[in-house]
C-alpha cells in the first residue's frame, strides 16, 4: 500500500460520507432533534432529580439536564454508528460495498477510513448539539470543549466499529429493525447516559452490573469527564479495548473468504 | 458606599488572592476553617455548644461566636482561635450584628422577646430593647443610622434608633420574617419571610413596603421555598437570597424586584457571605453538611464541599494584608 494511494482512497471515502451527510439535510436535523427532544422534554420532567448528590466529574450539585448532556452526546454517536451500519448494509445491497472492498488497499484500512468518516460526522453533530445546549445553560468550562474532542474520536470510533460489526451480521436492510430493538435500546437504557450508576444500583443490582460492563456506559463516562477537562482512565481503557475488539471482529466479518460474508453470499464469486 | 466607591474598591482589590472562611458547625460544636479559593477544609476548632451566629470585630482581631446552648457569645482570638472571653448575650443567642462604630453588638433573644445591646469594649449589656414575639433577624444600615430587628411571630420589622437604643417605628411584613439586609446606599431594607416565601423591599425613608417578590421555582414545591439569609451586592443592583429547603439561591434585581437566576446549591441553604473581593459568594447548607461556592461574575456554582455537620453561620477574612481587604466580613443571620 503506497501512501499516495491510501490518501486518495481515504479522501474518497470521507468525501463520499460527508457528501451524503450534507445532501441528506433531514438526516442532520433528525440527528439533532432526537437528543434535543430528550433534553427539552424528557429531562424537563426530572429537572431536580439529581440535585441531592455530587458525583465526579461534577464538583457541585447539578440539574438533570446537565447530567444527561453527556449521555445525549453519546446517543448522537451511538445512533450515528448505527446509521453507518445501516448505510453499509444498503451499500452492500446496492453493490457499492463490493466496489470498495475489491480495491487493492487492505480491508482494515478501507473499513477504518469509512469508520473515521462516520466519526467525523458524529463529532460535527455533537458540537452543534453542545452549541444549542450552551444557550440552555448547559455550559462546560471552555477547556472542556477542547478535551472533549479526542474523547469524541475514540467514542465515535468504538460505536462506529460496533455498527460495522453489526452490519456484517445483517443480511438484509429489513433486519435492521432487530438492531434497534436488541442493540440500540438496551445499550442506551442500560447505561449511565440517563442515570448514574449509584441511582441504578438503588433499583437493581443486576441492572447496575449490566450498566457497568456496557461499553456505551464507559464511552459516555469518557465523554462526561472529558467535558470537564478530566481524564477517566478506566473509561478510556475500556472504550479503547471495546473499539479494538469490535473493529477486529468487523474486519474479519467483512472478509469475503472467511467472515460473515461467506455465510451470507456463499463466498467470493 | 456608592457605586463609584464600589468600582474603586474593585480596582484596588485585585491584589487579593485568597481568603479564609470561618463556619460554625451547629452539631459538631466546632468551627470549620476553610480556604475560600479551593474550598479545602483546613482545620476544625472546638467552640461552645450549638454555635450559630459568627462575626469578626471591626479590626478583625476577634471573632465572636454565638454559643446558643451555653447562653453566651464567645470571644475568640482571630489568630489563635482560642477562646479569650465571653459576652453577656442573654439567653439562647443566635444572630447578632456589630454596629459600624465597632462598639455595639446587637443580639436577638428569642425566648425573652428582647434585643440585647452589648458594649464590646466594656463587655457588658448596655440595653435591653423589648421587641415583638420571637425576635430573629438583625440588620444595621451601613451609615449606622438604623438597626432593625424582625420578629417572627409578630410579623414585624422594628426600627431601632442606636442613638438612644429605642424603637422608633414598626413595619408589618409577610409571615415569619427571618433575615433583613440594607441596600448599600441605605435607601432600601430587604426582609425575607419564610412562610410566605417572599421578599419585601421597604423604603427606609417612609418605612413602608414598596415592593414584594414571591419566589417561584419551576418543579419545586412552593412549601419548600423558604427564604432565609439575604445579602446585598455592593454594586447596589443585585441581591442574593438563600431559599432554605428549595436548595437554591435566588439572584434578585433590586430595581425591578425580579429573579434573574436561581442557583442550585446544597440542601437547606441558610446563610451567605462574600469573599473580600466580591468575586465569590459562599453559602452554608445545613442539611447536606457542605458549603457551596458561587462565581459572582458568572453567576455559576463552581463547587460544593463538605465542612462538617450542620454548617450555619459564616464569616470571611482576607489572607492578604492589602488595605482594600479590610472591609468587615459580611454575615447574614438566619435560623433553621
Amino acid at each position: 500500500m503506497r501512501l499516495a494511494h491510501a490518501v486518495i482512497a481515504l479522501k474518497g471515502i470521507i468525501k463520499r460520507e460527508l457528501w451524503r451527510f450534507l445532501l441528506q439535510r433531514e438526516r442532520f436535523v433528525a440527528a439533532l432533534v432526537r437528543p434535543l427532544v430528550w433534553l427539552f422534554v424528557f429531562a424537563a420532567g426530572f429537572r431536580s432529580t439529581l440535585g441531592i448528590a455530587i458525583i465526579p466529574p461534577y464538583e457541585t450539585y447539578i440539574l438533570y439536564e446537565v447530567y444527561i448532556a453527556a449521555g445525549l452526546i453519546g446517543m448522537i454517536q451511538l445512533f450515528n454508528g448505527m446509521q453507518s451500519s445501516l448505510s453499509m448494509v444498503y451499500d452492500r445491497e446496492m453493490g457499492s460495498m463490493k466496489t470498495l472492498l475489491v480495491s487493492p488497499l487492505p480491508r482494515w484500512f478501507l473499513l477504518t477510513g469509512k469508520l473515521m468518516a462516520g466519526t467525523f460526522v458524529s463529532i460535527l453533530q455533537a458540537y452543534v448539539f453542545l452549541l444549542i445546549a450552551w444557550f440552555y445553560d448547559i455550559q462546560a468550562p471552555w477547556f472542556g470543549y477542547v478535551s472533549l474532542f479526542p474523547a469524541l474520536i475514540l467514542a465515535g470510533l468504538m460505536l462506529g466499529a460496533l455498527g460495522m460489526l453489526l452490519s456484517s451480521f445483517i443480511k438484509q436492510l429489513e433486519n435492521f429493525a432487530g438492531v434497534m430493538n436488541f442493540v440500540i435500546f438496551p445499550m442506551f437504557f442500560m447505561s449511565t447516559a440517563l442515570y448514574p450508576l449509584w441511582k441504578i444500583k438503588e433499583s437493581s443490582e443486576l441492572l447496575h452490573t449490566l450498566a457497568s460492563y456496557n461499553p456505551f456506559s464507559q464511552a459516555v463516562e469518557l465523554l462526561r469527564f472529558a467535558m470537564y477537562g478530566q481524564f477517566n482512565g478506566h473509561a478510556f481503557l475500556y472504550t479503547l479495548s471495546a473499539f479494538v475488539f469490535f473493529m477486529t471482529v468487523a474486519v474479519w466479518g467483512y472478509n469475503p473468504s472467511k467472515g460473515m460474508m461467506v455465510k451470507k453470499t456463499g463466498g467470493p464469486n | 458606599m456608592n457605586k463609584y466607591f464600589f468600582m474603586l474598591l474593585m480596582t484596588f482589590s485585585t491584589m487579593i488572592f485568597a481568603d479564609t472562611l470561618y463556619i460554625t458547625l451547629e452539631k459538631d460544636n466546632a468551627l470549620a476553617v476553610v480556604d475560600g479559593e479551593t474550598g479545602q477544609l483546613l482545620k476544625t476548632v472546638p467552640v461552645g455548644q450549638r454555635p450559630r451566629g459568627i462575626a469578626f470585630s471591626k479590626d478583625q482581631a476577634y471573632l465572636y461566636v454565638a454559643a446558643s446552648d451555653d447562653d453566651t457569645i464567645q470571644i475568640l482570638d482571630a489568630t489563635t482561635l482560642q477562646v479569650s472571653g465571653n459576652l453577656p448575650s442573654g439567653d439562647d443567642p443566635e444572630l447578632f450584628k456589630i454596629h459600624p462604630n465597632g462598639l455595639w453588638l446587637y443580639v436577638s433573644n428569642e425566648d425573652d422577646n428582647i434585643v440585647t445591646v452589648v458594649d464590646l469594649k466594656e463587655k457588658k449589656a448596655i440595653a435591653e430593647i423589648a421587641v415583638g414575639v420571637e425576635p430573629e433577624g438583625i440588620a444595621i444600615a451601613q451609615n449606622g443610622q438604623w438597626v432593625v430587628n424582625t420578629s417572627e411571630t409578630t410579623n414585624m420589622v422594628h426600627w431601632i434608633d442606636p442613638q438612644n437604643q429605642s424603637i422608633k417605628d414598626n413595619t408589618l411584613v409577610d409571615p415569619r420574617p427571618r433575615a433583613a439586609e440594607f441596600s448599600v446606599d441605605n435607601q432600601w431594607l430587604f426582609v425575607t419571610s419564610e412562610i410566605a416565601g417572599s421578599l419585601s423591599r421597604i423604603d427606609v425613608s417612609t418605612k413602608q413596603v414598596s415592593a414584594k417578590l414571591n419566589f417561584n421555582i419551576a418543579g419545586v414545591d412552593d412549601e419548600l421555598i423558604q427564604p432565609v439569609g439575604v445579602l446585598a451586592h455592593p454594586n447596589n443592583e443585585m441581591l442574593f437570597v438563600a431559599l432554605g429547603p428549595a436548595n437554591r439561591v435566588a439572584v434578585v434585581d433590586i430595581e425591578t424586584m425580579t429573579v434573574t437566576k436561581y442557583l442550585l446549591v446544597g440542601q437547606r441553604v441558610w446563610n451567605l457571605a462574600f469573599s473580600p473581593d466580591f468575586k465569590r459568594l459562599y453559602t452554608t447548607n445545613g442539611v447536606s453538611n457542605d458549603i457551596s461556592i458561587i462565581n459572582v461574575d458568572k453567576l455559576k456554582v463552581t463547587k460544593s464541599v463538605r465542612v462538617g455537620h450542620y454548617p450555619w453561620g459564616i464569616a470571611v477574612k482576607a489572607n492578604s494584608t492589602d488595605s482594600s481587604s479590610s472591609k468587615s466580613p459580611t454575615f447574614v443571620p438566619a435560623e433553621r
